[in-house]
C-alpha cells in the first residue's frame, strides 16, 4: 500500500470502523483493540486495588489496638492473604499490563499487539480468577488464611477455599503467560522499521525483560500449585515428610517464582520512571546502554536469589552465604538505574507536575525500600528480622511506593494522550501529597516495630507496639482515602478539561506523541517513518 | 473490513466472541474440579459443560484462524508472530517440567539424605538413604519401573516419531504430499503406540508392581512427570492428527506451513522432555 499514512488518515479510519465494530458491552467483549484491552486492564486493577485496599483496612483496623476487636484470627489470616494475591495478581500486575497494552503498540510504531485476540483473551481471564478468589471468602472454611505464599503443610489442610485459589492462580498464571508470549512477541516483531533494539524505548525494554520473567516463572508457580492440589487431593507426598517429601521444597520451587515475581512488578514500573523523569528534566535519559543491561541483569539475577526468602528454614550455611551474597549482588545494577536517573535529572530544566511528582517520590521510596531489602539479604540480621514488620515495612516501599507510585506517574503522564484532555493539576498534586505523606505514616513506623520484634500475621500484639500501630493504623486510613482522589480526577479527565496536545509535555519524545490526543483507534495502520534522534526520550 | 495480506500492512483481525467464551469454559472447568476434588454433587457436570464449551470455542476460535490463513490474510510479519511465540509458549512449557524435575532432584539429593540422617534417627527409625523409596512411613513394598522394559522401547517409539514427522515435512518442503500425509500418519501412529504402551505400563504399576500415586515421593515423582509428559504426547497426538486432516484437505505450501512446523516443533520438544524422563526417572 501507500508508504507513508498520516496519524489524520489513522484518524479517518476511526469512525470507518466504527460502524463495521460492535458497540456497547458487546465491543468490551469482543474487542481485538490494544487501547480497548489497556483501558480494561487498568479499571480491572483500579477496582481490584480498592478491594484489595478495604481488605488492608480491615487489617489495620484490627491492628489499631491490642487485643481481638473486629474480626476473628482465621478472617484476619483471610483477609491478609487475599489482600496480597489481590494486590500483586489483580492490581500491579494488571496495570503495567494496561501500561503495556496502551503504550507499547504506540511507542513501537505498531497498529496492535501481535496477538489482538488472544490480549483480549488474557484480560477476560482475569475476571474468573477474580470471581474465584472473592467467592472463596464466603464458602466453608473461608478463603485461604496461609499467606499469599501458600505455604504447607497449612495449605494441605485448609478446606475448599484453597482449591479455588490454587484454581484461581491457575488462571491467572495463563493470563500472564499469554498476556507476556503477546508483548515479548510484539516487542521483537512488530517495531517500525530503523528501531533497532537499542534504539527502542525504555518502557518497552523492561516489558521486554518483564515478559521474559513471566514465562519463566510462572509456569514454576502453575507446578507448585499443583503438586499442591495432588497433595491435597490425591495422596501425593511431595510436601509431607512421612512420605520422603518435604514442606521446605514448596518453598523453594514458589520462590524460584517468587523472587523473578517482584522483578515482574519492579520492571515495569521502572520504565515508566526511565520515561516521566527525562520529559520532565528536558533531557535524555542518562546512560541508556547502562539501563539496558542493567535491566537486563536484574533479570538474569533474579532466577538466583530465591532462598533469602528462607534463610530460617535450615539451609546450610554455605547455601546462605551464597544467596546473601548474590542478593547483595542485585544492588549493582539497581544502583546503576537509580545513579542514571538523578544524573538524568542534573542540571535539567525540571519542573514538578504530578507525574515528575510521583516519580520522585518513586525514586526516594523505592530506594529506601531497596536499602532495606539489602539488611534484609545479609543472613545474620535476616534471622532477627524474618516474619516481622521491618519485612512487611520493607516490601510496602518497594510494592506500594515503588510500584504504584510509578503507576500513578504512568497514569498521570499518559493520561492526556489517553482521554485528549488534562487532568485537574490540584488534584493530582493534592493526591501525591496526600499518598506520599500517608503513606510515610503507614508504613515508616512498621520498620521500629519489625525492629522491636513484633510478629506479621497476627491479629493481635503485646502492649509495648501499641503507639506505632495506632499511627501506622491512622496512616492507612488516610493513605486508602486519598486514592478516591484518582477516581475523581480521571473521570474529569475523560468527561472533558483542557483539550490537551498531541504533545502535551514539552519535554516528551517519542512515537506516542507523535500521534493526536487522544490517540485514534487504530493508531499506525502502516509503519510510522521513526527518527533515530528522537529514541531514547 | 478485511484488509488483504501485503508486505507493509498489519494484521489486526476484527472484534472476536472466543475469548470470552473459552474463559467461561475455564471458570466451568474450574468450579467442576474443585467441587468434584472435594466430593460435592454436579461437578460432573460442571466439567463436562466446562469441556464442552472449551471444545466448541477450540473449533471456532482455531477454525478461524485456518480459515484466514487459507485466506491468504497473514502476511510474513504475521508468520514470524507465530513463530516467536511458539518458541516462547515451548519455553513455558519447558519451565513447568522444570518444577517437577526439580522437585525429584530436590527429593533425591536434599529430603531423602536428610530424613535418614543421623539428627532424624529419633523420628524415623532405621529409615535408609536409598532411591527409590515411598518415604520413611512407608509400609507396603513397592516395585520399582525398569528403564529396559517399555521405557526403552517407548524411547524408540518417540525418537522414530520425531524421525517421521521430519520425513514428512522434508515431503512437504518438496511438494510431495503422499510423503507428507504417510510421514505424518506413522508419526500419529507411533504417538498412539506410545500412549498405549503408557496406558499398559500403569496398569502393570498398579495390578502387579503396587506403584501407585500414593507411593510416597517416587509415585508421586513418577506418576506427575509421566502423567504430565503423557498428557503433552495425547495434546501432541491431537495436534498432529489436526495437521494430518488439514494435509488431506489440502492445506500448506512447501513454503508456508508454519502450523505444520509449530506442531513439529511441539512433538520435537514432547521427544526431549521425554528423554530427560527416561534417563532420570526410568534408568537412573
Amino acid at each position: 500500500m501507500q508508504a507513508t499514512h498520516t496519524a489524520g488518515h489513522a484518524g479517518d479510519h476511526h469512525h470507518d470502523d466504527h460502524a463495521h465494530y460492535p458497540s456497547g458491552w458487546k465491543r468490551w467483549v469482543t474487542t481485538t483493540n490494544h487501547k480497548d484491552i489497556g483501558s480494561m486492564y487498568l479499571w480491572f486493577s483500579f477496582v481490584m486495588f480498592l478491594v484489595g485496599g478495604a481488605m488492608s483496612l480491615i487489617i489495620r483496623a484490627e491492628l489499631f489496638s491490642p487485643g481481638l476487636q473486629y474480626v476473628s484470627p482465621e478472617f484476619y489470616n483471610q483477609m491478609l492473604t487475599l489482600h496480597a494475591l489481590i494486590m500483586v495478581f489483580g492490581a500491579i500486575m494488571p496495570a503495567f499490563v494496561g501500561f503495556a497494552n496502551w503504550m507499547i503498540p504506540m511507542m513501537i510504531g505498531a497498529s496492535d499487539m501481535a496477538f489482538a485476540r488472544m490480549n483480549n483473551w488474557s484480560f477476560w481471564l482475569l475476571p474468573p480468577a477474580a470471581i474465584l478468589l472473592t467467592v472463596s471468602i464466603f464458602v466453608p472454611g473461608g478463603a485461604a488464611g496461609t499467606g499469599w505464599t501458600l505455604y504447607p503443610p497449612l495449605s494441605v489442610q485448609m478446606g475448599i477455599g484453597m482449591d479455588m485459589t490454587i484454581f484461581a492462580v491457575h488462571i491467572l498464571g495463563m493470563s500472564s503467560i499469554m498476556g507476556s508470549i503477546n508483548i515479548v512477541t510484539t516487542i521483537l516483531n512488530l517495531r517500525t522499521p530503523g528501531m533497532t533494539l537499542m534504539k527502542m524505548p525504555l518502557f518497552c525494554w523492561t516489558w521486554l525483560v518483564t515478559g521474559f520473567l513471566l514465562i519463566a516463572s510462572m509456569p514454576i508457580l502453575a507446578g507448585a500449585v499443583t503438586m499442591l492440589l495432588t497433595d491435597r487431593h490425591f495422596g501425593t507426598t511431595f510436601f509431607n515428610a512421612a512420605g520422603g517429601g518435604d514442606p521446605v521444597l514448596f518453598q523453594h520451587i514458589f520462590w524460584f517464582f517468587g523472587h523473578p515475581e517482584v522483578y515482574i512488578i519492579a520492571l515495569p514500573a521502572f520504565g515508566v520512571v526511565s520515561h516521566v523523569i527525562p520529559a520532565f528534566s528536558r533531557k535524555h535519559l542518562f546512560g541508556y546502554t547502562s539501563m539496558v543491561y542493567a535491566i537486563a541483569a536484574i533479570g538474569l539475577i533474579s532466577f538466583f536469589v530465591w532462598a533469602h526468602h528462607m534463610y530460617v528454614t535450615g539451609i546450610p550455611l554455605t547455601g546462605q552465604l551464597y544467596f546473601m551474597y548474590a542478593t547483595m549482588l542485585i544492588a549493582v545494577p539497581t544502583g546503576v538505574k537509580v545513579f542514571n536517573w538523578v544524573t538524568t535529572m542534573w542540571r535539567g530544566s525540571l519542573t514538578f507536575e504530578t507525574p515528575m511528582l510521583f516519580a520522585l517520590g518513586f525514586l526516594v521510596l523505592f530506594t529506601i525500600g531497596g536499602l532495606t531489602g539489602l539488611v534484609l539479604a545479609m543472613t545474620a540480621v535476616d534471622i532477627q528480622l524474618q516474619d516481622t514488620y521491618y519485612v512487611v515495612a520493607h516490601f510496602h516501599y518497594v510494592m506500594v511506593a515503588g510500584a504504584l507510585f510509578s503507576a500513578y506517574s504512568g497514569l498521570y503522564f499518559w493520561l492526556p494522550k489517553w482521554t485528549g484532555h488534562m487532568y485537574n493539576e490540584g488534584l493530582g498534586k493534592l493526591h501525591f501529597w496526600l499518598s506520599i505523606i500517608f503513606f510515610n505514616i503507614a508504613f515508616f513506623p512498621q520498620h521500629f516495630l519489625g525492629l522491636a520484634g513484633m510478629p506479621r500475621r497476627i491479629p493481635d500484639y503485646s502492649q509495648q507496639f501499641a503507639d506505632f500501630n495506632v499511627v501506622s493504623s491512622v496512616g492507612a486510613f488516610g493513605f486508602g482515602l486519598s486514592q478516591l482522589l484518582v477516581l475523581i480526577v480521571v473521570f474529569q479527565a475523560v468527561k472533558g478539561g483542557a483539550k490537551a496536545d498531541s504533545r502535551p509535555w514539552d519535554g516528551a519524545h517519542g512515537l506516542e506523541w507523535t500521534v493526536p490526543s487522544p490517540a485514534p483507534y487504530h493508531t499506525f495502520e502502516d509503519p510510522p517513518a521513526f527518527d533515530a534522534a528522537e529514541a531514547h526520550a | 473490513m478485511s484488509h488483504p495480506a501485503s508486505a507493509s500492512r498489519y494484521f489486526v483481525p476484527e472484534p472476536s466472541h472466543w475469548p470470552v467464551v473459552g474463559s467461561f469454559a475455564l471458570l466451568l472447568l474450574a468450579t467442576g474440579a474443585i467441587l468434584t476434588f472435594n466430593s460435592i454433587a454436579y461437578g460432573g457436570y460442571f466439567l463436562l459443560g466446562g469441556f464442552a464449551v472449551l471444545t466448541v470455542m477450540l473449533f471456532g476460535w482455531f477454525g478461524r484462524v485456518i480459515g484466514e490463513s487459507e485466506g491468504q490474510r497473514y502476511n510474513l510479519q504475521v508468520d514470524r508472530s507465530f513463530r516467536w511465540s511458539m518458541a516462547w509458549f515451548i519455553f513455558s512449557e519447558v519451565m513447568f517440567f522444570a518444577a517437577f524435575f526439580g522437585a525429584l532432584f530436590y527429593v533425591r539429593v536434599l529430603s531423602i539424605p536428610d530424613l535418614a540422617s543421623a539428627e532424624q534417627a529419633a523420628l524415623w527409625e532405621g529409615f535408609k538413604n536409598q532411591w527409590p523409596t515411598a518415604g520413611p512411613a512407608a509400609k507396603d513394598a513397592f516395585t520399582p519401573m525398569h528403564a529396559w522394559g517399555i521405557p526403552a522401547i517407548n524411547t524408540l517409539l518417540l525418537l522414530s516419531s520425531g524421525a517421521t514427522v521430519t520425513w514428512a515435512h522434508w515431503g512437504l518442503v518438496a511438494n510431495k504430499r503422499q510423503q507428507l500425509i504417510v510421514g505424518l500418519i506413522l508419526t500419529v501412529l507411533l504417538g498412539l503406540l506410545f500412549l498405549g504402551l503408557q496406558v499398559y505400563e500403569y496398569r502393570e504399576a498398579y495390578s502387579h508392581f503396587n506403584l501407585k500415586l500414593t507411593t510416597g515421593v517416587y509415585g508421586s515423582t513418577f506418576y506427575m512427570l509421566t502423567g504430565f509428559h503423557g498428557f503433552h504426547v495425547t495434546l501432541g497426538v491431537t495436534m498432529l492428527t489436526v495437521i494430518l486432516l488439514r494435509a488431506l484437505k489440502g492445506h500448506f505450501t512447501g513454503e508456508r506451513h508454519f502450523a505444520f512446523e509449530a506442531v513439529a516443533w511441539y512433538w520435537h520438544f514432547v521427544d526431549v522432555v521425554w528423554l530427560g524422563l527416561f534417563v532420570v526417572v526410568y534408568w537412573l
